[in-house]
């Protein structure tokens, strides 16, 4: 077999042979799935867009509204998503270097955003950061829910897991002996978490930045309770396409999620170029 | 060191290793992460539960067993019923092909499988109104043949399935990868068939991946919102699930209702946070799973 291989690379296969038998059932009704599920609706939305022509294209783009809510979807995402870093990055490394009492539940807490229903935690963020809540009345006359601060308050909470579970097994795998080595060296602390631990983590903090933006970017229903849905102030992207449904404006619609596909693809992309830079830097991830 | 030196020079300072923080530091540090995660998960977990509580546990009990309540309830207990097999299913196949085999486009395959997560909840529901509305090519036809997909249960299951689309394969895919091919190979040439291999060899072995992965998948199917709140219609008691029945709630200012259909959605979070931390006790990171 292999020396047919060599014999004859030109011969293109599927699959390099096996004994294990089901490739064609699985990969097949997988395919068959995924087009169903996923790839002809995805499809259609395209082919919808692309219906619509440019100029019916632009013409959703250029409108204010349009431009004024992926703004503020963007940039809370990306103001929240540096909150993440840096607090999900103390986070992970208190979860990982110190023993406390009430560790292990602290790092079971840190996963409740992935469990927790979106429009469950929108309402008690809403609750909570409101002029009359419990954390809302602290920081009075300064209002957080109903403002875009509130919309970063929300994306905060489901963007957190993200940064910590990316950093978290790359701090693990961290050497102490390269920090007492600096240590000796004559570094200092600071010096040596600086110069010789953050380089190492850069790329999980990164994609941790990468996916808390993701996901902060198309995130509803924790952010609506919260926002107040002014238009031009706190409307989300998202919530723009509901309206454009609402009122049967369908190209609205389509156009809109069109432009937030094509930007997601973009990031899904550049998460991945930053792994495998990852991996040829370091030989893991 | 002599007794004299000792006296002379006081008691040495405590050992203390320079690669570590000093002890104020990591008492700041520890703090401001604590503080942290009280402002942002702690306290809305609690407060979902206070809220709920507000009025006492009859209110409490009558939010819950009201007739709407219980038709959301019985709709998202429904739809997580056929959404997770579905999933569970494909996560298995998917799973099995890519984990087993080596073939063309396999990374594609894993990046589409992924492409829900970077999907927003709205669009996920919105394809399906594209595909499936009054002004698109299937829905002429569906509705000749007096079929609704939209604003009834198939579309709020089908927008589910998108949504919790990768969970089970995405546990599953790097467990298998990293048992390799070894023991399906040793039971075949034993003379194992297909079925009796997957059954005895690969399925005791991905057992507890595979439930860590049921586990996430259910929680998301019972609490998706944006994707069903596209496709669902708002029809109270009949396309209502536990999440549109609390927005429902709270903005008609019904908040003690609002957070008792809540409360229950987050003690499914908890059960699930619960189970998650003993499989992973249990069995180790790497058995249940990587990250998502």
């Amino acid at each position: 077999m292999i020396h047919n291989a060599t014999a004859s690379p030109a011969k293109w296969r599927l699959k390099r042979p096996s004994i294990i038998p089901g490739f064609g059932l699985t990969l097949g009704f997988s395919l068959a799935y995924l087009s169903i599920i996923i790839l002809i609706p995805v499809a259609g939305l395209l082919w919808r867009t692309a219906g619509l022509g440019w100029s019916g294209f632009f013409a959703v783009l250029t409108d204010q509204r349009t431009q004024d809510a992926l703004y503020i979807s963007f940039g809370t995402a990306f103001v929240a998503a540096l909150v993440n870093v840096v607090f999900g990055t103390v986070v992970a490394w208190v979860l990982t270097r110190y023993n406390f009492p009430g560790r292990r539940l602290i790092d079971a807490i840190v996963d409740l955003p992935f469990a927790l229903p979106t429009a469950v935690a929108g309402i008690a963020l809403a609750a909570l950061y409101a002029p009359n809540g419990w954390v809302g009345s602290l920081f009075m006359p300064f209002r957080i829910a109903f403002t875009p601060l509130g919309i970063v308050v929300a994306l905060v909470f489901i963007g957190l897991p993200f940064v910590v579970r990316t950093v978290q097994p790359v701090m693990e795998e961290l050497d102490r002996e390269v920090e007492e080595a600096a240590a000796t060296l004559g570094a200092n602390r600071f010096q040596t978490i600086s110069r010789v631990i953050l380089p190492g983590l850069t790329p999980a903090i990164l994609t941790g930045f990468a996916l808390a933006f993701a996901r902060g970017v198309g995130e509803y229903g924790s952010v609506i309770f919260i926002a107040g849905n002014i238009p031009y102030v706190s409307e989300i992207a998202p919530l723009l396409i509901v309206i454009r449904l609402e009122e049967f404006n369908y190209a609205g619609a389509t156009a809109i999620a069109t432009i937030m596909l094509i930007i997601s693809f973009v990031m899904l992309f550049i998460i991945n170029l930053i792994q495998a830079w990852n991996r040829r830097r370091y030989g893991n991830v | 060191m002599s007794e004299d030196a000792r006296s002379v020079l006081g008691n040495p300072p405590p050992f203390r290793n320079p690669a570590d923080e000093r002890p104020l530091a990591k008492i700041l540090l520890i703090g401001l992460a604590l503080v942290f995660l009280a402002f942002f998960l702690l306290l809305p977990l609690v407060s979902v539960f206070v809220e709920a509580f507000r009025k006492g546990w009859s209110e409490y009990y009558e939010a819950l067993i009201e007739p709407d309540a219980a038709a959301a309830i019985r709709l998202t207990l429904l739809v997580a019923a056929i959404s997770v097999p579905l999933n569970l299913v494909f996560g298995l196949c998917a799973s099995w092909a890519i984990a087993k085999f080596e073939f063309k486009g396999k990374s594609f395959l894993i990046t589409l499988i992924d492409l829900p997560f970077s999907i927003s909840p709205v669009i996920s529901g919105l394809v399906y109104v594209l595909l499936f509305g009054s002004n698109s090519l299937l829905g002429p036809i569906l509705k000749s043949q007096g079929i609704t997909i939209l604003f009834a249960v198939p579309g709020i299951v089908l927008a589910t399935v998108f949504v919790t689309f990768p969970f089970v394969a995405r546990e599953l895919i790097p467990l298998m990868e990293d048992q390799g091919t070894g023991d399906e190979e040793a039971a075949l040439s034993l003379g194992a068939s297909g079925w009796q291999t997957f059954w005895y060899v690969t399925l005791p072995n991905i057992k507890w991946g595979l439930l860590y992965g049921v586990l996430l998948c259910n929680a998301r199917a019972m609490g998706e919102f944006g994707a069903v709140s596209v496709v669902s219609g708002h029809i109270r008691g009949l396309t209502n699930t536990m999440p549109l029945h609390v927005e429902i709630l709270y903005n008609e200012y019904n908040f003690v209702a609002a957070f008792a259909v809540a409360s229950l959605l987050a003690l499914l979070a908890l059960v699930t946070l619960a189970l998650k931390t003993l499989l992973e006790l249990r069995f180790g990171a790497g058995a249940a799973g990587g990250r998502h």
